[in-house]
């Protein structure tokens, strides 16, 4: 075994070198290097196709995302900020008429891999077919600009957008990683072009596909940003099994991953390659959740669901689960970096995140037998995937045990686990709920009722939650839509309990320390253009 | 001989139609459909009209008859479809995966083969001594090991042993590339997975060739051959081993069908874009048409693979022969 | 369907079944006899002990988290040291060989019982009920296994019963198959058409005469077919499927976690890893030797 060997020295070493290479993102004061070729492992199966405008899996973003441009998107510098930059526009704009148009001037000279110049009405056509899908046309995410009321471009070089009304939730929607710009003429063509072929205005060219198994690109030339990307080229390998991705990283055969590793492999890396290993960590806009379904006795009394809450320690167990599975921060709905997430003085008021869990624990008992639910004994629907799904499992069953309740857990693969959902053949069932850019008023969109957010599988209605929504999300002063946001993570968290929430996922990327200029963000889906990146070899 | 032949063969078709329906309903009885999976894995919340407009592209939503006609009039023109999950000919998604896993699968009965009939021949001729307690204890601990766990420790053994070594852990590539177009390569990614089921493989094989030979070597004419005097090395070579090799065939025959389809784990362990791995991944994306027709095609090797042993069998034993 | 050419097994078979019941008389014999075999039989013992006893036995409760107690390696508190949740490896092996032995035992004998009578059925009745019934059991057999496995997970969930199920499916037809060749055998023999010619019943031919006769190749396979089943509810396992947690199995202990820990805490793999090796090393030791005993032809002079 490797830990049989003389690490000790290293050990020592390890700590500060992790808390090296998170305070140090390793951007400031190199000069990037040209030339090479990137190997990473995509953690996935191979993805139905490369049309991210049409799919929903990181898998098609890890493959294809480099060979796209998007109009917006998330600071590839900073990934966290809140900010949102250019990519294929010239300037973020200030909104105008009271915050409900928005004019986007577009970057001149961009060339798609066929040749032809990119103009607003490539813009425009993406944008509608996202927003505005044509018959037979899939279009997952277009719920999310339920705002947008028309794009248009208006010449060549200006793209318009205008809403029905002014929200902050806007700019962050409009940086979706999955918004890749597609050439108008293509489209016209035929819609469904993009689904079985790859044309972009990304920093890499697509070279080619061997079906399940690896994707390749190679510099694009002709790129817009002059001297970007630094590569010559990538390599992208699909490997859906964790064991092999540690191994390919450890015996250098991939340098990167970009999803995220439990804990333990980045200690097993550090261990045995010392300073050849760097890692970056970011809270991820991904968190774990449990949901009742309040058409089944007894978790239509919001007791029964508040109680399920309070049994569970989250204080005290997140720091040993952090250790195990990629979960890690304690919070609400709202994502905990951002400004406007509750404090931890605010969360502790409410039901389930008490600073003493006995006091809890003993309040959680006395709310199931004031609702006769004594002695509960319940199926816990659980999805098929191990990290943090299980994790999540195998905690719950323990800590309800604590309460007296007896869960069993019913797992299932992830068609019959969802079609449990929406059948409501559940008592309760553990989820998830993974964003990419982060948007704090959208996305908690989530936890409102079926016939408003057909991502939730609690089977019950709430007009008062759905208003407290709506004004939110028209408020444009920063101070009241944290007030109303706290409210809002009050209201489903403890008066009604319709979801119970349990920790947010934590990323770890421990990487090749060769690979220079990428920075880690919230989001898996975000940031990977490879644009930037670049190897010190 | 002739009527057993075409008796023998007009017999598959009934189990070919009955593997046809049994895939097809499973698939279906499974709840959900690729449209949920494909929409919801990533594990954000998507809108209405996406599934709807999914479900209309694909027509999953047609009857069950309609659809289990056209897979059948489908087949009997060797027209597989569309695969649900990624749009690409069936055939080009099969074609893409057969090569590796046949590839491992011929390597691992090339081992099985030469470790077994040595080995199995030696512990039957030496039986209860101590070459033959040994050759058992390794070939039984090799059936008792789960094969996925060989192959992770195995994996495991080669980094850390690189490592110690040359100070730089090294594995096999994790993309397969095709024996013409960098052998070295080739071989260094399919010998650890050939290996790992090989090893297995043989232990089974070895068991079948040791019981076969210990049955051949009681029979009277081996004895007579003794008492005539005959070299052993003749009897075993010319007599005992000839006879004993029937079963052993068989076995082999039979596990080289079964590996085609059955290196589902071997394939997860060790990262290779096979058939395995394509069936476990078209079943959890509940792609009906992938689906059926690789356990059509499954079903067909083992069907073809029993239909020639038997054959052999009959051929090589005259009293099947002439009846 | 007379024309089928007689397995391997088969051959063996129809010899012993005449040996059976004076061999089976005599377990003194073949401890005696086969050392061994003895070795499988002790260590099969060992794992029942542990199954039966597991509460008895169990320092701790297995399925109780320990977060003050995570990835321990061996130590006199743990014995064989604790998983990534902080739980006692050494509880969970004790009462995973419960599960093991509930999972391997029932596939074994409900997949060796309907075997056992859809051969010995399809052999006595012959003609056209042996067609069908061997087209049947072609298909389940060259059916993949796996396609099964998840379809039958993927349909009822993965509970310990449905996981038992999965994996008695496939036993089925191979059961059937040595069971109706070693019976064709019989069913040519003299006497039993002398009593269907003084009209005994079916059900008393079969019961009485067939039956009795095919009692020592069933008994053999039916000791495979426990080890077998425990391998396929670990394999299930690594692929997902298997039994789910917190339930302690084998397979499941060896799936996720142990990968994941292989290099930094190897003890969560090895420990597990062992149960299964042993416990199947000792079946199929056991089995062996029962196959020498039963089978005249190579029993050694």
């Amino acid at each position: 075994m490797a830990n049989t060997r003389a690490f000790a020295s290293r050990l020592a070493v390890v700590a500060c070198g992790i808390a090296a290479a998170l305070s140090a993102p390793a951007l400031a004061g190199e000069t990037p290097k040209h030339g090479g070729i990137l190997t990473y492992v995509i953690p996935a199966d191979a993805p139905p196709s490369f049309d991210a405008q049409r799919e929903e899996t990181y898998a098609t973003i890890h493959a294809a995302a480099p060979f796209y441009s998007t109009l917006i998107r998330a600071n590839p510098m900073d990934p966290a900020s809140p900010v949102m930059v250019c990519d294929l526009c010239t300037e973020m704009p200030k909104p105008t008429d009271g915050g409900r148009t928005y004019t986007f001037t577009i970057r001149q000279g961009v060339k798609f891999a066929d040749g032809s110049t990119l103009t607003a009405d490539d813009v425009a056509a993406s944008w509608n077919k996202i927003i505005f899908p044509p018959r037979g046309v899939i279009s997952p995410r277009q719920s999310n600009f339920l705002m947008v009321d028309s794009v248009k471009a208006t010449s060549p070089t200006t793209v318009v957008f205008h809403l029905k009304f002014a929200t902050d939730a806007f700019i962050p929607a409009l940086a979706d990683p999955y918004a890749w710009i597609y050439s108008k003429a293509k489209l016209d063509k035929d819609i469904h072009w993009y689904e079985k072929n790859i044309d972009g205005t990304g920093p890499f060219r697509f070279v080619r596909y061997d079906i399940g198994q690896s994707i390749t690109g190679v510099r694009n030339p002709d790129y817009f940003r002059k001297g970007l990307p630094y590569l010559d080229g990538f390599k992208g390998i699909f490997a859906p099994k964790q064991a092999t991705r540690v191994d390919a990283i450890r015996s250098d055969r991939a340098a990167i991953e970009f999803r995220g590793f439990p804990p333990s492999v980045r200690d097993e890396l550090k261990e045995d390659l010392g300073d050849k290993i760097a890692v970056q960590e970011s809270d991820w806009n991904c968190g774990g959740l449990v949901t009742p379904n309040h058409k089944r006795k007894p978790f239509d009394d919001p007791r029964v669901r508040r109680a399920l809450s309070l049994a569970i320690n989250r204080w005290g167990d997140a720091p040993a689960l952090s250790k195990i599975a990629i979960v890690h921060t304690v919070g609400g709905l709202t994502f905990p970096d951002s400004p406007l997430a509750p404090s931890k003085a605010q969360l502790e008021q409410i039901a389930g995140y008490w600073p003493d869990i006995n006091k809890s624990r003993a309040e959680a008992r006395r709310l199931l037998k004031e609702a006769g639910a004594e002695n509960l004994s319940f199926t816990l629907l659980n999805r098929n995937v191990d990290q943090p799904y299980k994790y999540y499992g195998i905690w719950l069953v323990d800590q309800w045990a604590k309460i007296g309740v007896h869960a069993t857990q019913r797992v299932l693969p992830t068609g019959p686990w969802f079609s449990a959902m929406r059948a409501e053949d559940f008592d309760v069932t553990v989820e998830g709920n993974c964003q990419n850019v982060v948007n704090p008023l959208a996305d908690v969109g989530k936890y409102l009722p079926h016939t408003i957010s057909s991502g939730n599988y609690g089977n019950f209605e709430d007009q008062h939650e759905i208003d407290l929504y709506n004004q939110m999300l028209r408020e444009l002063d920063k101070t009241k839509q944290k007030a109303l946001l706290l409210a809002f993570n009050k209201y489903v968290l403890d008066t009604q309990a319709h979801g119970i929430f349990l920790l947010w996922w934590r990323r770890i990327v421990p990487y090749r320390s060769y690979v220079k200029g990428w920075k880690i963000g919230p989001s898996h889906y975000v940031n990977q253009d490879l644009g930037t990146v670049w190897l010190d070899k | 001989m002739y009527r057993y032949l075409v008796n023998r063969i007009l017999l598959v078709f009934p189990t070919l139609f009955g593997a046809a329906a049994l895939v097809f309903a499973l698939m279906r009885l499974i709840p959900g459909d690729v449209c949920l999976v494909r929409l919801g894995s990533g594990g954000t919340s998507f809108s209405e009209q996406a599934l709807q407009a999914c479900h209309a592209e694909l027509g999953i939503d047609r009857p069950w008859l309609v659809q289990f006609g056209q897979f059948l009039w489908g087949m009997l023109h060797f027209d597989f479809g569309i695969s649900m999950w990624s749009g690409k000919p069936v055939v080009d998604e099969i074609a893409s995966r057969f090569p590796i896993s046949l590839e491992v699968a011929l390597i691992a009965t090339a081992i099985a083969v030469v470790l077994a009939i040595p080995l199995g021949t030696i512990s039957a001729l030496k039986q209860n001594t101590w070459i033959d307690l040994l050759v058992r204890t390794v070939s039984i601990a090799g059936i008792a090991t789960p094969s996925f766990w060989i192959g992770i420790m195995a994996i495991l053994i080669v980094l850390d042993l690189t490592q110690w070594i040359g100070g730089h852990p090294w594995m096999p590539p994790i993309d397969y590339v095709s024996l013409w177009k960098d052998p070295i390569r080739n071989l260094s990614i399919v010998a650890l997975p050939a290996l790992t089921v090989g090893y297995r493989y043989s232990a089974v094989s070895m068991r079948m060739t040791r019981s076969a030979m210990l049955e051949v070597l009681r029979e009277d004419y081996i004895r007579t051959a003794r008492a005539k005097g005959l070299l052993e090395k003749i009897i075993i070579n010319r007599h005992a081993l000839k006879n004993a090799l029937l079963p052993v065939i068989t076995v082999v025959g039979l596990e080289f069908a079964f590996l085609i389809g059955g290196l589902v784990v071997t394939e997860q362990v060790f990262n290779l874009n096979g058939i395995g791995r394509l069936m476990v991944l078209s079943v959890q994306n509940q792609d009906y048409t992938l689906t059926q027709a690789l356990v059509m095609v499954v079903v067909t090797i083992a069907i073809l693979a029993n239909l020639v042993v038997d054959l052999l069998y009959a051929w090589l034993d005259p009293r099947i022969r002439l009846k | 369907m007379t024309l089928a050419a007689p397995t391997p097994t088969g051959n063996a078979v129809v010899a012993s079944g005449y040996a059976a019941r004076r061999a089976l008389g005599s377990v003194l014999s073949f401890f005696r006899r086969q050392p061994v075999g003895s070795i499988g039989v002790v260590l099969m013992l060992i794992v029942a002990f542990a199954g039966i006893f597991a509460n008895v036995l169990a320092p701790y409760n297995p399925t109780a988290n320990d977060f003050a107690a995570m990835t321990q390696p061996p130590s006199w508190a743990h014995w064989l040291g604790t998983d990534q949740l902080g739980r006692d490896l050494l509880s969970r092996i004790l009462f995973g060989a419960r599960t093991a032995l509930v999972v391997g035992v029932t596939s074994a004998v409900v997949g060796g019982a309907s075997g056992l009578v859809l051969g010995v059925g399809s052999a006595y009745f012959g003609g056209r009920i042996d067609l069908v019934l061997q087209r049947l059991l072609d298909i389940v057999m060259s059916f993949p296994l796996i396609i099964m496995a998840l379809a039958v997970v993927s349909i009822f969930g993965t509970g310990v019963h449905n996981v038992i199920f999965a994996i008695t499916i496939p036993l089925i037809p191979r059961c059937a198959r040595v069971v109706r060749s070693s019976a064709l055998a019989i069913r040519e023999v003299p006497y039993i058409d002398a009593a269907r010619a003084l009209g005994y019943s079916h059900r008393r031919i079969i019961l009485r005469h067939m039956v009795p006769n095919v009692v020592a190749p069933f008994l053999i396979m039916l000791t495979s077919f426990v080890g077998q089943a425990i391998l396929a509810e670990a394999a299930l396992s690594y692929l997902g499927l298997g039994v789910q947690e917190p339930v302690p199995a084998w397979g499941l202990m060896l799936q996720g976690g142990a990968e994941e820990y292989a290099t930094t805490a190897p003890w969560i793999a090895i420990f597990p890893g062992l149960a299964i090796m042993l416990t199947v090393f000792g079946i199929n030791l056991f089995g062996d030797a029962l196959r020498d005993v039963l089978d005249p032809k190579l029993r050694d002079r």
